[in-house]
């Protein structure tokens, strides 16, 4: 018997370290299942991560969050700025042989732009009308100058899929996407895997070097890093931060981490309807007051063991368009309660409804300790994701303890909040200037131009506090030691070229 | 007996039907709203109309089900909002992991679970007994996440022998599932086996204490015989009753062991939706458990006449 088992635990080894000695297929774990696979429908963060290994876009973003080529070459502005002239690359093919040109990326545009099931109506909806110029080249004419849509077209607005595939299965191709990036889609079973293939026509494809990508959605970060210890996957997303000092106390794995480009923040009902109406919403004095009495580095080390960026803007403190005027304040008690005092309120309570998973949990009660020192009584109401949602979009809130995965280009954290009557000005925060300024600054191109109307702009925003902003989260990859090559950017997705296992 | 049967079976219809209203009406009862939970952050009060359009979900909830059931009565469950797949196909491709997974449990704690009990009512107050309630107390005391992360670290981190998570379908290759599925399957049975070992000994003890059994000794006949014809006979009718009501359980899925092992089968399938407030999803998988367990219970009814002589009559 005891031979037996011997023998078999021997042939399960050897299955183990045959597999291994492939060295061809990377493995990936993920946090969470993606939703639908077709880049114009999908929705979710995690999504994103499985695009940049099917799907090739237009342009791309780098680590300083300049736009660089990918499928267009080279592109240029109109004098008036209303349009965007695209040069695009030659040979590249999609999945299914059809061929990339001008006539299928002005389709996509459109796709974008128009099919019922699309996600990405509002972040391509400066775009007026596609011409093709000539075979590789299009221009696109905008409704009015916009310079965020560039960096919108480095995620998956700008993801190109095969106009044949795309029109014979209408939304269906979520089921079956084609698209033209380095590896193509095999299948797909949901929560459980997506495997993905080397394409043989893809234009780097010397770049490329592995025949097999499955990416494994393991929801429990202790087990996804389990895998990793134990060698079934090669790399995984976001880690636990409390398993940061394991990760690197072992030799066998590197932690790859990258300030993300989103923020953790709460909101505050500043508006006029029922739930709004509290010295906390109405008077900017008492949010003041909030603000001071909470250290953003004590949370930061009490619940990411010091690994996330504190900030207090949108962006965070390294990006070019932070408002240096305003930087991160110092906790003050005293001058909290004076504040308090000076608006005439005396037991500050207000209710803070806050996600029930672990780290926003801690985030809050963080928050809470700080502020009772204040004499500010602060109660957690914990409820599922899609009820804080819901309860935001219903303005049935108080505090609203959200963030946001964020975008490359500033206006994508900034102006769909902050100003007035944009789809998630969920605050209803209402100053006729900010959205003045932040509409200017959509509408100009010149880098200087724009950091001032920014910069403007949240010496008011920041004053009048409907959303504090806390920290930015830091993308923690963690892979093997033997994954070379990788490099992640702030938009978190995984960028395969040039990636290989020694 | 066929009467029964049928009678029982004419019951089985009307139950999944109240079932299937109830699930419908208390999913709407949920806060959170279906079109948030599909649009998260692009939750623009234009997309989030045009989601509602998209899938009835403007519609009374009365219509809502009604759309719903005269669909599930030609076969079709709807699709998933999340994924837009068809909850038929969904159901399909997770049924069986799940059924792998109920079984394999299933079949460790009867194997585990009879044997202890039956050792430890015989032998009762011995040390065999006192080991047996040791093992079935911790086991059904130490939750399952934690046995699952335990072994997990031990037998993949540690000792790299097993994959610390993930399925593989037999067909693929037979060895890597089972070397995916015996510590899921392990953990389950070890919860339920507890259960069993406790339930036997029970039902033992008070068969060994009743007249026939004492009849039976007295005739002259060996222990053994006495033990295992006459009196686990009896004692398994409760125990029967029991694994139906268990093994219906597994198989409306596991969470948190499916959760921990990523096993994709019915319990993550049906917590994912949910949380996604994915009603299609919900609805399909509760009628097809809801199915199941008045099957087993059936099954579970049978199996009492074959056990015992006494209802045949």
């Amino acid at each position: 018997m005891r031979t037996r088992i011997s023998l078999m635990v021997g042939a399960a080894l050897l299955t183990l370290t045959t597999a291994a000695a492939a060295q061809t297929h990377l493995r990936i774990g993920l946090a969470e299942d993606p939703d639908l696979l077709d880049p114009h429908q999908a929705r979710t963060f995690v999504g994103r991560l499985v695009f940049t290994a099917l799907c090739d876009k237009l342009v791309d973003i780098d680590a300083d969050l300049k736009i660089v080529p990918r499928l267009a070459t080279e592109w240029k502005f109109a004098e008036d700025g209303k349009a965007i002239t695209m040069k695009l690359r030659q040979g590249v093919k999609f999945h299914d042989g059809e061929k990339f040109d001008a006539a299928a990326a002005k389709y996509n545009l459109e796709r974008a732009l128009t099919l019922p099931e699309s996600r990405r109506k509002s972040e391509v909806a400066a775009i007026a009308s596609v011409d093709v110029v000539d075979d590789y080249t299009i221009r696109m004419n905008l409704k009015t100058p916009s310079s965020p849509l560039l960096a919108q077209l480095t995620d998956r607005a700008g993801m190109m899929v095969s106009p044949k595939a795309a029109k014979e299965m209408g939304a269906g191709l979520a089921k079956n996407p084609v698209c033209s990036g380095p590896f193509k889609f095999v299948e797909r079973v949901q929560n459980d895997r997506i495997v993905l293939e080397r394409f043989a026509d893809y234009w780097n494809k010397g770049q490329v070097h592995f025949d097999k990508v499955t990416f494994l959605p393991i929801p429990d970060a202790t087990v996804r890093l389990a895998n990793l210890q134990s060698g079934q996957l090669d790399l995984l997303e976001r880690l636990l931060p409390t398993d940061i000092a394991a990760v690197k106390a072992d030799k066998r794995l590197m932690l790859n981490p990258v300030v993300g480009l989103g923020y953790a923040s709460f909101s505050i009902n500043v508006g006029q309807t029922e739930r709004a109406k509290t010295p906390l919403g109405q008077d900017k004095r008492v949010r003041e007051a909030v603000e001071l009495a909470i250290d953003r580095n004590i949370i930061n080390q009490v619940v990411f063991n010091g690994e996330f960026t504190v900030g207090n803007q949108p962006v965070a403190p390294n990006n070019p368009f932070y408002a240096k005027t305003r930087p991160v304040p110092k906790r003050d008690v005293a001058k909290a309660k004076e504040l308090l005092k000076a608006a005439g309120v005396s037991n500050l309570a207000f209710e803070m409804n806050v996600p029930n998973d672990t780290q926003q949990q801690q985030v809050a009660q963080v928050i809470q300790g700080m502020l009772a020192e204040a004499g500010i009584t602060m109660k957690i109401v914990s409820m599922e994701f899609a009820t804080v949602l819901q309860n935001q979009t219903k303005r049935n809130y108080q505090a609203s303890l959200v963030g946001w995965s964020g975008r490359p280009d500033p206006d994508g954290n900034m102006h769909i909040f902050l100003k007035h009557g944009a789809p998630l000005n969920e605050t209803d925060y209402n100053n006729p200037e900010v959205g003045k300024l932040l509409d200017a600054a959509r509408e100009t191109y010149d880098v200087a131009k724009r950091q001032a109307l920014y910069t403007k702009a949240a010496e008011l925003y920041l004053d009048d506090r409907p959303i504090v902003y806390l920290y930015h989260q830091k993308w923690l990859f963690v892979h093997s030691a033997k994954l070379a090559g990788f490099k992640p950017l702030p938009d978190a997705m995984i960028r395969l070229e040039g990636v290989k296992l020694q | 007996m066929w009467a029964y049967f049928l009678g029982r079976l004419a019951i089985a219809v009307p139950t999944l039907f109240i079932v299937t209203i109830i699930v419908f009406g208390l999913q709407h009862l949920l806060p959170g709203d279906p079109a948030l939970a599909l649009l998260g952050e692009d939750r623009s009060p234009e997309a989030y109309e045009e989601v509602r359009r998209q899938y009835n979900l403007d519609k009374p909830v009365p219509v809502q089900y009604a759309l719903w059931l005269g669909n599930a009565l030609t076969g079709d469950l709807g699709a998933s909002l999340r994924t837009k797949k068809p909850v038929t196909e969904l159901i399909l491709e997770k049924l069986p992991v799940t059924i792998q997974l109920a079984l394999m449990s299933m079949t460790i704690a009867l194997l585990i679970g009879i044997p202890t009990g039956i050792l430890s009512a015989v032998k009762k107050d011995s040390l065999w007994d006192y080991a047996a309630n040791v093992l079935g107390l911790s086991g059904q005391s130490v939750p399952t996440f934690w046995l699952g992360i335990m072994l997990i670290l031990l037998f993949s981190v540690r000792w790299g022998l097993l994959p610390a998570s993930g399925y593989v379908s037999p067909f693929e290759s037979p060895l890597e599932n089972l070397q995916a599925m015996i510590m899921p399957a392990f953990v389950l049975g070890a919860a339920l086996a507890a259960v069993m070992m406790r339930h036997t000994r029970g039902a033992m003890l008070s068969v060994l204490r009743s007249d026939y059994v004492r009849t039976a000794r007295a005739k002259g006949l060996n222990e053994r015989r006495v033990v295992l014809r006459h009196a686990l006979r009896n004692a398994l009718i409760p125990i029967i009753t029991l694994g139906a009501l268990q093994l219906g359980q597994l198989l409306s899925g596991a969470v948190l062991t499916e959760q921990v092992f990523t096993i994709p089968g019915f319990g993550k399938l049906i917590v994912d939706a949910v949380f996604n407030r994915d009603y299609a999803v919900v609805q399909g998988v509760v009628l097809v458990t809801a199915t199941a367990y008045i099957g087993l219970n059936l099954m579970a009814d049978m199996a009492y006449f074959l056990v015992n002589p006494r209802l045949r009559g």
